[in-house]
């Protein structure tokens, strides 16, 4: 095990790291929650590289970075010679903690009865103790967007850092109301214009519900009159108060939901999917509203297209002038965030670009950039220390770091392994012996 | 007159029929890093193709008059990637009406013009095993092809010369049929039975038509022919390949047993998300296991999964492959065997031999593909970049020394035919979900539901 080795190197050559490492299965806060991650290169992403570096952290706050940094005293220290650290990563786009189980609908929460059904809660429905939340932090994605999903507006996402005992230890301050905008999707059972059909249908329904919204929205005091929790969750939308996701993923749609942004003047709204966003990304730069795209690692939408339009896809947009953000678009495979990002990076978007759009790019659109996104004085001890490049495949996550606490570095996944790797007993239980 | 030129017309045209072969190609591939797979990685070294075959390789190489030169300073060259479970160029997937039909053939389902095949070529895959769905106990036969994405006539997609392979499938798959239509099986016991029911039905059936061969009796009578016995008469007998569908430890250890019973030795687990909790045992049986390199929890079966299964796998012995089983990731294999390096420490030649030299063995064809060797088929990927670094391109491919992709001619559009009746411009907006062909197999089970109630 590599990892090992690099905690064994770490330990016999540093008498430095006055704690040492963590072992699998404990959570640590160290000191009361004060210590210092030193001897790191860290990867502020909005202030450069320190070489060296030192980040001092107070009860989940970081209180100082830099090169030149003293350690004050009561302060843990965790000596990283060699490491790398990061912000933690952000993955805009999941259902974890909704979703446990693909094929068993009693594990999944992230869909309601009905088309209009925005008031519905995703934080609420979150399961701390999903095993897939392990899974994902493990490889330093320590914050995502989860989301629910179904109909025409199926409820409100938020923003979950992946630790915590409950759904409110876990928020990570942001929500936002999901749009499923009324999409050119064929299904096998459909003839065109059937599909042409319905997505005007769906169009006329979407306005019906927002023109009821701003009218709701305008009379003051509206939910003393009459109980209509739709109407006040699209209210609070429309007022400002909360963020619009809006799904668009074919440039037909895209140009369409432009144009209804447009007309309704809303300036709260981030697009998410745009997996044709290349096609119209002057468009979308020039309305400057922000993008939340993924997965990278996916087919080309048409069959006339270039195999790799996909992964160019968030190097085009940004390169426009977009504000992208990169998600996985998974749950369970969350953890395959860097590995999307890095696609786009070789694909024409470039390292420091990918790197931003899984950290500080997320947390601004998202709305948490002062919060989370970035190695700053004030900002969440959300980070992780690495052996080198994370969107590398093969480099090891070390350490993570969620609220200032230091989660423990195991998952299902990896318990299994330690237990199967060298099962006892073997083969045969009692294998005859020489004596 | 016209009778005979009627006749020389049919003359030239069956002669060509005859001679019809794939093309196969002369190049030499010039001071490339070459990761052989089975001697290491050799810098600045040549490789030499003469008519489809790997026939030197060196420095310094000579090139022979009318050889194509590929520089390849500064690129890495490996054997061409081999999906050892896919499920594109087939225009079915599965034959859901029986819980047995080992009677039918992917090979007449093989769709040449399929974009995907292109997509994968991108990705640097020369070869896939083309593999029936997962909704019966005992499927049909798969059908190993190269992708010479060009050619029109589904013959000349088939690897010719590979042996022939079948889909078994156990677990939530066949007892979910099994279910839906009132029948057997539907739980794990019922699939075991009917795989020891089939199995014996085919000893009897052969030593029926064995009888019958050995009898010198004037007024003997032919038993039944049967296509699907004698399918399985071939499996008995060692011919065809089993490829079984599985997830779950208990159910891959049933095999084992139920293949010991019946003496039946070539026997790879395709998916196998639990293969390493039985890494011993399949070890010792010689099966290999075909899997993942982290897919999970989309359904029970594969809820305890862990992403270390393929290097528990590789250090207990066992021939492990990592595979796509479908159209997105078939394009990213490279990536794929690299994130099994990740999760337990494979060394760069055991990430490598999981999509190469593994899968080939797997297949029965790594007397032909899988490694860079003397002898060896031509097909061939080339990487600008390690191709375990995240960060690497696949820039060529050859298959039999024909070059089927090139990053540096690749037009957008790729497509072979265009269906006049689709929608112009269709847009296919990518679910990951819908990727997983082997959960199609339900949808099809739906439909018979669908239709029957």
């Amino acid at each position: 095990m590599k990892k090992l080795l690099v905690y064994i190197v770490l330990i016999t050559c540093f008498p430095l790291a006055v704690f040492g490492q963590q072992s699998t299965g404990e959570i640590r806060q160290e000191s009361g929650g004060k210590f210092a991650i030193t001897n790191a290169k860290i990867y502020t992403v909005t202030n450069g590289i320190i070489e060296n570096g030192t980040i001092v952290i107070n009860r989940g706050i970081i209180e100082a970075v830099g090169s030149d940094i003293e350690i004050p005293s009561g302060y843990g220290v965790y000596d990283y010679r060699g490491g790398e650290v990061y912000p933690g990563m952000i993955d805009s786009g999941t259902q974890l903690g909704l979703k446990e189980i693909g094929s068993i609908a009693e594990s999944q929460d992230f869909e309601e009865y009905g088309d209009i059904t925005p008031q519905m809660e995703a934080l609420s429905a979150v399961n701390p103790n999903s095993e897939s939340i392990p899974v994902t932090r493990v490889s330093g994605v320590t914050t995502t967007l989860t989301m629910p999903d179904g109909g025409l507006l199926p409820g409100t996402a938020a923003t979950i850092n992946l630790f915590g005992y409950t759904p409110d230890q876990m928020y990570a301050g942001s929500k936002g109301l999901v749009v499923n905008f009324p999409n050119s999707r064929r299904s096998w059972r459909q003839t065109q214009e059937q599909a042409d059909r319905a997505r005007e249908k769906a169009l006329e329904d979407l306005n019906a519900v927002f023109d009821k919204a701003e009218l709701y929205a305008e009379i003051e005091d509206a939910e003393d009159t009459r109980y209509y929790p739709e109407m006040e969750a699209l209210a609070t939308a429309i007022r400002g108060d909360l963020l619009m996701y809006i799904e668009v993923n074919a440039a037909k749609d895209i140009l369409s939901a432009l144009e209804w942004v447009e007309n309704r003047g809303y300036d709260n709204v981030v697009f998410t999917g745009v997996l044709e966003g290349w096609r119209v990304a002057e468009k979308i730069a020039e309305a400057g509203i922000p993008v939340i795209t993924g997965p990278v690692l996916s087919t080309p939408t048409r069959g006339s297209d270039a195999y790799d339009a996909a992964y160019k896809n968030p190097g085009v947009m940004q390169q426009a002038g977009i504000k992208v953000a990169i998600r996985s678009g998974d749950t369970e495979n969350a953890r395959n965030l860097p590995y999307n990002a890095a696609f786009a990076a070789t694909y024409g978007m470039g390292r420091d670009e990918a790197l931003k759009a899984v950290t500080i790019n997320a947390a601004e659109i998202m709305g948490v950039g002062d919060s989370i996104g970035s190695i700053e004085v004030g900002k969440k001890a959300n980070l992780f220390v690495a052996d080198g490049d994370p969107f590398e495949t093969k480099t090891q996550i070390l350490s993570v770091f969620i609220d200032g606490y230091q989660v423990p570095m195991t998952s299902r996944q990896i318990e299994l392994y330690e237990k199967f790797l060298n099962r006892n007993p073997g083969l045969i239980k009692y294998p005859v012996t020489e004596n | 007159m016209k009778k005979l030129t009627f006749l020389i017309a049919i003359l030239i045209l069956g002669t060509n029929e005859l001679l019809a072969q794939v093309a196969t190609g002369d190049v030499i591939i010039k001071n490339g890093t070459v990761l052989t797979i089975t001697d290491g990685t050799l810098e600045n070294t040549d490789v030499l193709v003469e008519d489809g075959k790997i026939t030197r390789i060196g420095t310094s190489l000579r090139t022979p008059n009318g050889v194509t030169e590929v520089d390849a300073g500064g690129k890495f060259v490996m054997p061409g990637i081999i999906d050892a479970h896919s499920h594109i160029a087939g225009t079915s997937i599965n034959e859901g009406t029986s819980q047995v039909t080992a009677e039918v053939q992917m090979g007449d389902v093989v769709d040449p013009l399929d974009l995907s095949i292109y997509r994968a070529l991108a990705g640097g895959v020369t070869s896939i095993h083309l593999l029936h769905g997962s909704a019966n106990v005992i499927g049909g036969e798969s059908e190993t092809l190269k992708l010479r994405y060009g050619v029109t006539d589904p013959e000349d997609m088939m690897f010719e010369g590979a042996p022939r392979t079948i889909k078994f499938a156990l677990g939530e798959n066949p007892t979910r049929g099994g279910r839906s239509r009132g029948i057997q099986p539907q739980s794990r016991m019922g699939v075991e039975a009917m795989l020891r029911n089939s199995l014996r039905e085919a000893q009897i059936y052969k030593k029926t038509w064995e009888d019958y061969r050995a009898d010198n009796s004037r007024r003997k009578v032919a038993p039944a022919y049967d296509r699907r016995m004698e399918t399985l008469v071939d499996i008995l007998d060692g011919e065809v390949l089993v490829h079984c569908h599985s997830y779950r430890a208990d159910e891959i250890n049933m095999l084992l047993n139920v293949f010991r019973d019946f003496g039946i030795k070539n026997l790879t687990f395709q998916h196998a998300n639990e293969a390493y909790k039985v890494a011993p045992e399949l070890a010792e049986f010689g099966a290999g296991a075909s899997v993942f390199s982290d897919w999970w929890a989309y359904k029970l079966e594969v809820y305890y999964s862990t992403a270390y299964n393929a290097a528990i796998l590789t250090k207990n012995g066992v021939t492990t492959s990592i595979n796509s089983d479908s159209g997105e990731l078939i394009r990213h294999l490279y990536h794929e065997a690299a994130k099994s390096q990740k999760y337990g420490d494979l060394s760069d030649e055991e990430a490598l031999a999981l999509i190469t030299l593994n899968p080939a063995k797997q297949l029965g064809i790594d007397n032909r593909v899988g490694s860079i060797e003397e002898g060896k088929d031509a097909d061939i990927a080339i990487f600008e970049g390690h191709p375990l670094s995240v960060y690497s391109i696949p820039v060529m491919t050859f298959v039999d020394g024909v070059k089927y992709f090139d990053r540096e001619n690749d037009a957008d559009d790729q497509r072979l035919y265009v269906d006049p009746e689709s929608t112009v411009e269709e847009v296919q907006i990518f679910v990951a979900e819908e990727q997983h062909k082997c959960m199609q197999d339900a949808d099809t089970i739906n439909l018979y539901e669908f239709l029957n109630n």
